[in-house]
C-alpha cells in the first residue's frame, strides 16, 4: 500500500541512502517513535564500538591482576587508579566491563547467524516440502520453544562443555547453546512465510517452467519471505546478551581468565553486595542493562513501523481521516483490505462484527 | 515510497479461523490437545538424555577426580551406565512415564523427592511474581493505551522494556542493596528468619509452602516474616514478568480501543475510565492469557535465577546447587520434570482459552 501521507505523491525515486534499512526507519518515523529508535541505535552503537575497541579502550587487560605498582589489590572503592574499583578477584571493574562488550558481541554473532541459518533451512525445507518431516519439525520446535529458554541453554552447555569452559570453548559453549534455543523462533516464522508464499502465482509458474526445488526455494521463496528477520534478530540479539549474562551467573560462563563476561562477575559480587559493596554488581549489571536496552528499543521501533496498527500517526493525517486511518482491523492489518483507505472504511464494520458478536454467536 | 520493509505486517500467519471440523466441540478440543502433551514431553525428556549423555556418564562427571579408575568403573557398572546407550535411553524414558525420574548422586534421594520438598517454595515464589507482574503490568498497560505516544506511554514503554531487559539477578541485587543494606528495612535472604523456619519446620504435615503454613500456626509474627521475606524476590521476578504484561495489555487495548463499539459506548455517556478498564481490556484479555501460558517458562527460567540470588530454597536453587556439584542426574531429573510441568500448564491455558473465545477451537 502507499504512505498513509497521501498527499505528497513522489514522482521519482529517493535517494539510495533513504532507501537503506535503518535510514529509512528512521526517516519514516515520527516524534517519540524517532526518540525511541534514535536513543537505540546510539546505545547499540556505543555498545559495538567499545567492544571492537575495547584493547584501546580499556585501562587494562581484563585479566590483569597488577600493574606498575603491584597488585591492584581486591574491592578496591572506584578511585583515580581504577575509575570503577576492582573486584573480589582484584580486577579491574572498567576493563572488565568493556571487555565484557567484546564478549557478548561476538556470542550474539555467532549465535545470530547460527541460528539464521539453521532456523532459515530447516523453515524453507519445512514449509516448502510439507508432509511428515514438516508435523515432526513443528512438533519438536514447538517443545522446544515453549521451553525455558535458559534451561535449555543450561542442557547445551553441559553437553557441549561438559558444564566447565576454556577459552574460545567457552564462548562457543555458550553461543551454540544459546542457537539450539532461537533456531524454533526462525523456524516458526520463516516456515509460515514460506507456507504463505508457496501457494502465489509466481511460485506456481516457476514450477510450470521447469525451476528446480532449491531455485524456487533460495531464488522466489526465501527473497521474499526474510521481510520479519531484521526484526527476531535484535529482539534475539537482547536475549542472547541475557541468556549468556544467566548462563554467566549460574556459573556456566567464562573463566575469567578466558575473557570477561559480565553474568559471571554479578555471580561473583552476590557476597560483596551483602558487605555493602555496591561497584562490582552495579557497573556490569547496568552494561547488561544499558545493552538490551538499546538493542530492544530498535527492535521494538522497527516491530513498530513495520505494523501499520502501532506506527505512529503523522501530522499529514490529523486534519483528514484519522479514525479511518488508526482504526484497527482486529485480527487483521491494513492490507487486508484492498482499495486503500476507502477499502478499509467499506471493510470495517464486518472486521468489527468478527470480534463483538462472534464469541456470543458461537459458543 | 514505502519499501517492502515498511509494508504491512501480516505476523505470524497464523491462521485466525480454520474451517470448522463438523461435530467438533469443546470436549474433543481437549482430547486432541491433551493427546499433544504427550509428545511434547515426549521429545523434551528424549532431547534432554541424548545431550546430558553425550559428554559421558553422570558418575565419572560427578566423582571422576574423586575416586580410582577401579572404583569409579564399579561404580559405573553398579548404575547400569556401561550398557548400550540405547537401552538406557528405553529404560529411563520408561521410567520417566512411570514417574520415576531417578536418584541424584550428591544427596541420594529420588529426584521426585527432591521436586516435591522443593517445588512448592518455587510455586510459592512463582505465584507472588505473577501476583506482582498483575498488579504493576495490567494497569499500567491500560494507561500507556490510554495515552498512547504521548509522554505517559514513553515513559511507561521505556519501564516495561527496562523491566524486560534488566537480568532479575541483578535487580535483585540492587532490591538487596537499597532495601536491605542501605535501608535496613528487609531481609537480606532466605525464605523466613531461622526462628520461624524452625517453627514451620516442626509443623505436622506441611505443606511446603510457607505462607500457608505460617497461617497455619496463626503466629502473627511468623506470617509478617514470611511476607517480609518474599516481597524483594517476588519483586525482582514479578517485574521481568510485568514488563512482557505491559507490552501486551497497550498493543491490545490500542487495538479495542479504536474499535465502533467503544465509540458508541463513548457516545452513550460512558465514563472514560470504565470505557478503558471494561469495554476495551475484556476483549483484550483473550490474548494475554494465550501469552501467560508462554510467561510460564519465563518465569520457571527467572526463579532459577532468582532463587540463587536470595537463596530462595526451592528448585531452581537446587538445580544451581546440583549443577555446581556437577550432578547431572539431579539436573537430568529437574530439568525432565520442569519440562512436564511446562507441558501441562500450556494445556492447561489453553484449555481456558477456549473456554474464553470459542473460535480458539477447530
Amino acid at each position: 500500500m502507499t504512505a498513509t501521507s497521501g498527499s505528497t505523491a513522489i514522482a521519482h525515486k529517493p535517494a539510495l541512502w533513504t532507501r537503506l534499512p535503518i535510514v529509512h526507519q528512521v526517516r519514516q518515523s515520527v516524534g517519540l517513535q524517532r526518540g525511541m529508535l534514535v536513543a537505540g541505535l546510539v546505545i547499540t552503537g556505543v555498545f559495538v564500538l567499545s567492544a571492537i575497541f575495547a584493547p584501546l579502550i580499556a585501562p587494562y587487560g581484563y585479566s590483569q591482576l597488577r600493574g606498575d605498582n603491584g597488585p591492584f589489590g581486591a574491592q578496591q572503592p572506584p578511585g583515580a587508579d581504577h575509575l570503577l574499583g576492582t573486584t573480589v578477584g582484584g580486577y579491574d571493574v572498567l576493563s572488565r566491563v568493556i571487555w565484557g562488550a567484546q564478549t557478548a558481541l561476538f556470542v550474539i554473532v555467532v549465535a545470530v547467524i547460527l541460528s539464521i541459518f539453521a532456523g532459515v533451512l530447516l523453515g524453507l525445507v519445512s514449509g516448502y516440502f510439507g508432509g511428515w518431516l514438516d508435523r515432526v519439525l513443528v512438533v519438536v520446535c514447538d517443545a522446544v520453544y515453549a521451553f525455558p529458554s535458559l534451561l535449555l541453554a543450561i542442557v547445551m552447555s553441559i553437553a557441549i562443555s561438559g558444564g566447565r569452559s576454556g577459552l574460545l570453548a567457552g564462548v562457543f559453549a555458550a553461543a551454540i547453546s544459546i542457537t539450539v534455543v532461537f533456531i524454533p523462533q526462525y523456524f516458526r516464522v520463516i516456515r509460515a512465510e514460506t507456507v504463505r508464499i508457496k501457494s502465489e502465482a509466481f511460485v506456481e509458474s516457476a514450477q510450470v517452467l521447469g525451476a528446480s526445488n532449491s531455485r524456487i526455494m533460495f531464488r522466489h521463496v526465501l527473497r521474499n519471505a526474510t521481510r520479519t528477520l531484521p526484526l527476531i534478530f535484535t529482539l534475539n540479539s537482547s536475549e542472547a546478551i541475557l541468556t549468556l549474562a544467566g548462563l554467566g551467573f549460574l556459573g556456566f560462563g567464562i573463566e575469567p581468565t578466558a575473557a570477561s563476561e559480565w553474568g559471571y562477575d554479578l555471580n561473583k559480587s552476590i557476597s560483596d553486595v551483602t558487605s555493602g559493596i555496591w561497584w562490582t554488581a552495579l557497573f556490569p549489571g547496568l552494561a547488561i542493562v544499558l545493552t538490551v536496552l538499546g538493542i530492544t528499543l530498535v527492535g521494538e521501533s522497527l516491530n513498530d513501523l513495520a505494523d501499520p496498527r502501532l506506527r505512529g500517526r503523522r501530522a499529514v493525517g490529523k486534519s483528514s481521516g484519522t479514525v479511518a486511518e488508526t482504526s484497527v482491523v482486529p485480527g487483521g492489518t491494513l492490507d487486508a483490505v484492498p482499495g486503500g483507505i476507502d477499502g478499509l472504511e467499506s471493510g470495517h464494520g464486518s472486521a468489527d462484527g468478527d470480534l463483538a458478536t462472534e464469541p456470543e454467536g458461537r459458543s | 515510497m514505502t519499501t517492502a520493509a515498511a509494508a504491512p505486517q501480516t505476523g505470524e500467519a497464523r491462521p485466525a479461523r480454520r474451517k470448522r471440523a463438523p461435530g467438533g466441540g469443546l470436549g474433543r478440543y481437549i482430547l486432541v490437545r491433551f493427546l499433544l502433551i504427550i509428545p511434547t514431553i515426549f521429545i523434551l525428556v528424549s532431547m534432554v538424555f541424548w545431550l546430558m549423555r553425550t559428554t559421558g556418564d553422570p558418575i565419572t562427571a560427578a566423582l571422576g577426580g574423586r575416586l580410582g579408575a577401579a572404583q569409579l568403573a564399579q561404580r559405573i557398572h553398579e548404575a547400569g551406565y556401561d550398557r548400550p546407550i540405547l537401552i538406557q535411553y528405553f529404560e529411563y524414558i520408561g521410567k520417566v512415564f512411570t514417574g520415576d525420574f531417578g536418584t541424584t548422586l550428591s544427596t541420594n534421594q529420588p529426584v521426585t523427592t527432591v521436586l516435591v520438598t522443593y517445588g512448592a517454595a518455587t510455586a510459592e515464589l512463582a505465584f507472588y511474581a505473577l501476583i506482582v507482574a498483575f498488579i504493576v503490568g495490567i494497569p499500567l498497560g491500560m494507561v500507556a493505551a490510554y495515552w498512547r505516544d504521548r509522554a505517559t506511554d514513553a515513559t511507561l514503554r521505556v519501564f516495561a522494556i527496562l523491566c524486560y531487559a534488566t537480568p532479575v539477578f541483578f535487580s535483585g541485587l540492587l532490591f538487596k542493596l537499597v532495601f536491605s543494606i542501605w535501608l535496613g528495612a528487609l531481609p537480606v535472604a532466605g525464605r523466613a528468619s531461622t526462628r520461624s523456619e524452625l517453627t514451620l519446620q516442626s509443623l505436622p504435615n506441611q505443606t511446603g509452602v510457607y505462607l500457608i503454613d505460617a497461617i497455619r500456626t496463626g503466629n502473627g509474627a511468623i506470617i509478617t516474616d514470611v511476607l517480609v521475606h518474599a516481597i524483594l524476590p517476588a519483586l525482582a521476578l514479578g517485574l521481568l514478568t510485568a514488563g512482557v504484561f505491559l507490552r501486551l495489555v497497550r498493543t491490545n487495548v490500542i487495538g479495542t480501543l479504536g474499535t465502533e463499539y467503544v465509540d458508541a459506548a463513548r457516545s452513550r455517556g460512558v465514563r472514560e475510565f470504565r470505557l478503558v478498564s471494561k469495554h476495551a481490556y475484556r476483549p483484550a484479555l483473550i490474548p494475554i492469557i494465550t501469552v501467560i501460558g508462554l510467561q510460564i517458562a519465563l518465569l520457571l527460567g527467572g526463579a532459577v535465577l532468582t532463587e540463587t540470588t536470595f537463596e530462595w530454597k526451592g528448585l531452581g536453587f537446587m538445580l544451581a546447587e546440583f549443577l555446581k556439584a556437577r550432578d547431572f542426574v539431579a539436573v537430568q531429573g529437574i530439568v525432565a520434570l520442569l519440562a512436564v510441568i511446562v507441558a501441562l500448564t500450556n494445556f492447561i491455558v489453553d484449555i481456558i482459552a477456549a473456554l474464553i473465545d470459542p473460535r480458539v477451537r477447530y
